[in-house]
């Protein structure tokens, strides 16, 4: 897993609440045997005039012009900022897949939907949850300020705005630890092999229906 | 020892070890596996040179890419047909308990073919890459969808890393009204809480509403709870849950049954037990339910109205309302029961169970599709299904009313397949989510039991079931 340690990162805003995994990155795209490339189609939906297939020359398409991502203030941006229940919907690892690779590396959001935020998590990406009146600051700083950039420092745990205020946000020991490591999950865990074994053993004792 | 909740005790007894900051390894005791989220997880297992930990706990099926019809034809998007072929090949090369290909009878959407095989048991860690993993809840089992880094973590360690969520008690008082079915109730309580109103919770449904509800019914509730925002969803222990699953392939027999049995009457909540929220509603205000806009908690009954913006004062809410309204190609203020619809769709992992096409069915029985009705999809959710639906003859009753008998399969549910909504298009469907396009780009879904979908088909709008 990509490591996260500490971003200065240009914010685009998303004003809308309940963005959900289907417009994040629409199902057709979800055909793929791999887990990258989804970038060019993240929020496919919105972000072209068009229909989009796969195997399409994205380059070509019509872009949406009202579409905040199309806006040339907000290329290359890092950050997105978004309104409540971020992430809804289909379980489906595109959405942050499509996120990363579109090259977000943090979203900010007063809520997001629990798949989404877990998934997050294993792909490098840092999902910050701040209170709604946070939120609502950072947007109107962000609309006003054409640039605007956030700090996003994990090992402290605190964003920082362009003029100095710094924000904490909370993450749990595991996640920071194998987010700062950038560590193989399955590595981990597989340390604890001979626990997972002995438990399994006690199950399959009690509940032998379960292994039949 | 303190009273435990059902999510408590099914938490509890699958922990491994547990870290300094709560964060858990969790055993898995079942692994249902799709072809959508799978083949980068069997890839990174490929690139990492490990296998399955547990072949025996794998049960895999197809069903999202494939078509529902012209079987004979096979995979006709070369696209579809190589993520399916892919899930082929990695079945064969890393092994399954059970799997259930493209055209084998037992094939069908995996939340449907999970239970009917007794592939789903109380007591179980249910997971899959799938959010509508909460069905399999309604057997009194901890069931949740995953992402694909999950899926892979799962195949390799048998565990999830895992924090567990708050306690939420969602209780149906009283009985339910004639025509009131699971996916009403759903509806209202997510009218009711919002769609992220069981974020960070396990719900637990509860009352004598939710009691009386049979096992299809209480899937349809089960299902849609990751809907309310919670990833779990879940129903006590009861004689329809254990009658439900007696004599299934894969549920246990013998001495094991009585066994088994004996711990199953045990999930259940504690008198007593700590919820850390409890959301209650009356059975008898619920109403057929019809979703208005593009998420599922724009929602009213057959006898409101789409709502007026104008009316709200929260500039967030009120933006939603507006974008939601001009997507569906709505006026604020219309009777619902004035809307029209273009195409139904009855089927998905919400709505597809035997019970659900016999509903549908008797609302069909000698009446035919209204002629600006343009189409009527009915795709079961399993092989099982279909044959059971053709015993009963139901075919023949769709058929004759000028709806269309499909293969089984995820179809128009999200479009992944050839079935789909063209833009602009208007459906009923007894699928589970009506975000912008989920049903085809530019397509307008309302969500709605299956007989009130079957009814809007032949009156060509909605009307209330209860009336015919």
């Amino acid at each position: 897993m990509k490591a996260f340690e500490k971003l200065a990162g240009l914010v685009c805003p998303l004003d809308r609440a309940n963005v959900d995994t289907d417009a994040i990155i629409p199902k057709q795209f979800l055909k793929s045997i791999k887990r990258s490339g989804f970038g060019p189609n993240l929020f496919d939906e919105w972000r072209y005039l068009d229909h989009g297939e796969p195997g399409m020359d994205n380059s070509v398409r019509p872009l949406n012009p009202d579409f905040v991502l199309n806006f040339p203030r907000y290329a290359g941006a890092q950050v997105l900022l978004a309104r409540e229940n971020f992430g809804c919907g289909s379980s489906r690892e595109h959405a942050p897949w499509a996120l990363d690779d579109q090259g977000f590396r943090v979203v900010i959001a007063p809520s997001f939907a629990d798949i989404f935020f877990n998934n997050c998590y294993k792909n490098g990406l840092l999902p910050i949850v701040q209170p709604a009146e946070v939120v609502d600051q950072l947007f109107r700083e962000c609309e006003a300020q054409e640039g605007y950039t956030l700090t996003v420092d994990l090992a402290a745990q605190t964003i920082t705005t362009p003029t100095g205020q710094v924000f904490s946000f909370d993450i749990t020991e595991h996640r920071k630890h194998c987010l700062l490591g950038g560590l193989d999950e399955i590595g981990l865990t597989l340390q604890h092999a001979e626990q997972i074994k002995a438990y399994e053993a006690a199950r399959r004792q009690a509940q032998p229906w379960l292994f039949a | 020892m303190t009273a435990q909740t059902l999510y408590d005790k099914l938490w509890s007894s699958h922990v491994v070890r547990e870290e300094a900051d709560g964060t858990v390894l969790l055993y898995i005791d079942r692994h249902l596996v799709h072809e959508v989220t799978s083949p980068q997880a069997f890839e990174g297992l490929k690139l990492a040179g490990r296998g399955l930990w547990r072949v025996d706990s794998v049960v895999s099926t197809a069903d999202h890419n494939t078509p529902t019809d012209h079987w004979d034809e096979g995979i006709k998007d070369p696209i579809s047909r190589q993520q399916v072929e892919t899930l082929d090949a990695n079945i064969k090369s890393f092994g399954a308990l059970a799997y259930f290909p493209f055209k084998d009878k037992g094939q069908g959407i995996v939340h449907v073919m999970g239970p009917e095989q007794g592939a789903t048991l109380p007591g179980m860690t249910v997971v899959c890459g799938d959010s509508h993993t909460s069905t399999h809840g309604a057997f009194g089992a901890l069931a949740h969808g995953i992402g694909t880094s999950e899926v892979e973590h799962v195949m390799a360690t048998q565990c999830l890393v895992a924090k567990k969520s708050k306690n939420m008690l969602v209780q149906v008082n009283g009985p339910l009204a004639a025509g009131i079915t699971g996916k009403d109730v759903a509806l209202a309580i997510i009218g009711k809480i919002g769609t992220a109103g069981g974020t960070g919770y396990a719900i637990e449904f509860g009352g004598e509403a939710i009691r009386s509800l049979s096992m299809e019914g209480r899937m349809t509730l089960c299902n849609m709870a990751i809907e309310a925002g919670a990833r779990s969803g879940m129903v006590a222990v009861d004689e329809k849950t254990i009658d439900y699953v007696k004599g299934r392939p894969f549920a246990p027999g013998g001495a094991d049954w009585d066994a088994a049995v004996a711990y199953w009457n045990t999930l259940h909540s504690d008198e007593g037990a700590h919820f850390d929220a409890v959301v209650e509603l009356d059975a008898s205000d619920i109403k057929p339910q019809v979703t208005w806009g593009t998420s599922p908690e724009m929602v009213t009954d057959i006898d409101g109205s789409v709502p007026d913006p104008a009316a709200e004062a929260d500039p967030v809410k009120k933006g939603s309302i507006e974008r939601a309204l001009a997507y569906m190609g709505l006026t604020a203020n219309t009777p619902v029961k004035e809307i029209p619809v273009d195409i139904v769709f009855i089927g998905s992992c919400t709505n597809s169970r035997i019970e659900d096409l016999r509903e549908a069915a008797a609302v069909a029985r000698g009446r035919s599709k209204a002629a600006s009705v343009k189409q009527v999809l009915v795709v079961p959710g399993s092989g099982l299904v279909k044959a059971q639906a053709e015993a009963e003859g139901l075919d023949k009753i769709f058929i004759a009313a000028g709806f269309e008998w499909r293969e089984p399969g995820c179809s128009m549910c999200l479009a992944m397949n050839a079935d789909r909504l063209q833009p602009g298009e208007r459906c009923a469907s007894t699928s589970n989510r009506n975000f912008e396009g989920r049903q085809g780009q530019g397509g307008r879904t309302h969500l709605v039991s299956p007989a009130m979908a079957a009814a809007a088909g032949i009156a060509g709008h909605f009307v209330d079931i209860r009336q015919l």
